[in-house]
């Protein structure tokens, strides 16, 4: 119990940064997971030098979701669009920093997700599992 | 090709891996299976992944956040990646589990066909199908009003290459259905070219792999097919399991089979939306022991390897035509140079059914019938025939005693 609900997921997952919605947004979009119903809305605002000023997000999930979304927030506010691209999966488990089965790997990448398939569409995700 | 087949692995070693095959026949003789082509056998390696499944970490998959579930999901995605690997698919989500090379087809059929087919479109099967490749066109057509044209086959059972171009060069062709490998002729076809003129004329091909797969190396890539289905269970793999392969474009394009579980991202009270493939097309319960298990026979044929498998089976098909050949009475369906493991045959005078029923005797089992090929058999002048099939732990012992057998039946027959 204690490996997975580590205090840094606790804290993300309870208090979670960067809720919210921002308006006007340059990218509001939204994923869901059908396995679990977990639901995730991601808006941004990008100044016209490409980079993110304003980060919002919100929806209903589990405390992983919740706190990957949150900890992804932080990471990827002052970044450029382009920057936000290398992000990859790895980098969500490093900042979770537990071990993930099989089923929980989507709770973890929601957001993630949301934000590439958001930016830049379905062809550039790379599913869960892909090798 | 015709080495012997001590050369290429130890066939007698193999053998030993299938429980099933080591008891004796009601007779008293060793059993002598010659019926893979309907169903090869498991090894224990297989037999034993089932057992550890249903034993150990049975639950149902992409659901459950518990220990079981973990396991039965990973079991089953690695099986997909198994399978991935095996046929050299470009993604894992080409890659959608079904319950057989029938049901492939009918997907295929009821979603890509239901979605593109029309009054005034044509569509080529050949003259070599089985009915799991010409009946779900049939179903279809009858309500969509488009036209079946069937590829005619030459006196040596081969696809006629000539008037296959011809019949591809009125534009309304939008779809071939091929068998890889005939299960009643065992011609294997050239489909790599097959697929190219196909594509030329703007149609897709669905290859029926059911034959093929288990026998020979298949890189699906190179053969650039549209889809390509095959079964679990002619491949040491147990029933209930199959692989649909389709390029990610028509998987994505096209409307989903059965509706269900799985297979959704959102339902409202409204509607529902698509899920991601291959979750899009394995609406419910998958059968998860069986494609499980489908990974671990994937393993046991991959280590032998499909190479030294395919050389095996064709040096046991050619001695068994040979050693056919020098009977009397005996007539062989289908004379291709390319060809896999199944040889079809009459024995003059004697019904197929008696001959199998003779042959059970001995204890060789063999199929008998029209081996769901009835319009081939139409046009071959033949009702049945009996067919012996080869599989990897095929021993040229296996042979003898088939051949020994139909010499006793021709005897006795003669009475």
């Amino acid at each position: 119990m204690d490996a997975m609900y580590r205090e840094n997921i606790l804290d993300h997952g309870m208090n979670p940064r960067h809720k919210g919605v921002v308006n006007p947004a340059t990218l509001d979009f939204e994923m869901r997971n059908p396995l679990c119903g977990d639901r995730l809305r991601l808006t941004l605002r990008v100044n016209a030098e490409q980079v993110i000023t304003h980060i919002g997000w919100d929806g209903e999930g589990c405390a992983v979701s919740q706190a990957a979304a949150s900890m992804l927030g932080e990471r990827i506010l002052g970044l450029s669009i382009d920057e936000v691209k290398h992000i990859g999966k790895e980098d969500v488990f490093d900042m979770l920093g537990i071990p993930f089965t099989a089923n929980r790997v989507k709770c973890a990448l929601l957001g993630l997700k949301a934000l590439h398939v958001g930016l830049y569409g379905l062809e550039f995700w790379q599913s869960e599992d892909e090798e | 090709m015709t080495l012997p087949a001590e050369h290429i692995f130890d066939v007698k070693t193999i053998k030993a891996d299938f429980p099933i095959l080591a008891q004796h026949h009601q007779t008293g003789n060793l059993l002598t299976y010659l019926d893979s082509a309907a169903s090869s056998q498991m090894p224990e390696v297989v037999i034993e992944a089932l057992n550890d499944y249903h034993r150990r970490y049975h639950a149902n998959v992409h659901r459950g956040i518990h220990q079981l579930s973990e396991l039965a999901t990973d079991a089953y995605e690695s099986a997909r990646k198994k399978v991935k690997g095996f046929i050299n698919a470009k993604s894992k989500r080409e890659i959608v589990f079904t319950k057989g090379t029938t049901e492939g087809i009918n997907l295929v059929v009821n979603t890509w066909g239901r979605a593109n087919l029309k009054v005034g479109d044509v569509i080529l099967v050949s003259q070599m199908e089985h009915h799991a490749n010409i009946v779900p066109y049939q179903m279809l057509a009858q309500e969509k009003g488009f036209t079946i044209r069937f590829i005619p086959i030459t006196p040596h059972g081969e696809i006629d290459m000539p008037a296959y171009q011809r019949l591809l060069s009125d534009h309304s062709v939008k779809l071939v259905a091929i068998t890889h490998c005939s299960n009643v002729l065992g011609t294997i076809n050239p489909i790599a070219d097959m697929t190219r003129l196909a594509h030329e004329a703007g149609a897709i091909i669905v290859v029926d792999g059911a034959q093929s797969v288990p026998h020979m190396p298949v890189d699906i890539q190179a053969l650039d097919v549209d889809f390509f289905a095959f079964s679990g269970h002619k491949m040491c793999a147990p029933t209930g399991v199959g692989v649909l392969y389709g390029k990610q474009a028509h998987l994505e394009a096209m409307p989903p089979f059965l509706g269900g579980g799985s297979m959704i991202s959102e339902v409202t009270f409204d509607g529902f939306t698509c899920g991601e493939l291959p979750a899009k097309f394995e609406a419910g319960t998958p059968n998860i022991a069986q494609a499980i298990g489908l990974g671990y026979a994937i393993d046991y044929l991959s280590n032998i390897s499909l190479d030294a498998i395919h050389a095996h089976i064709q040096n046991i098909t050619h001695y068994a035509l040979d050693c056919l050949r020098e009977l009397p009475n005996i007539t062989v369906y289908g004379d291709s140079t390319s060809r896999g493991g199944v040889i079809s045959f009459t024995l003059a005078n004697v019904h197929a059914h008696d001959l199998s029923q003779a042959l059970d005797f001995e204890g060789i089992a063999v199929r008998s019938g029209h081996h769901c090929a009835q319009p081939l058999h139409r046009l071959l002048g033949v009702g049945a025939t009996t067919r012996a099939s080869f599989y990897v732990y095929t021993t040229h012992e296996d042979v003898d005693r088939l051949i020994s057998a139909l010499h006793k039946t021709t005897v006795f027959f003669k009475r």
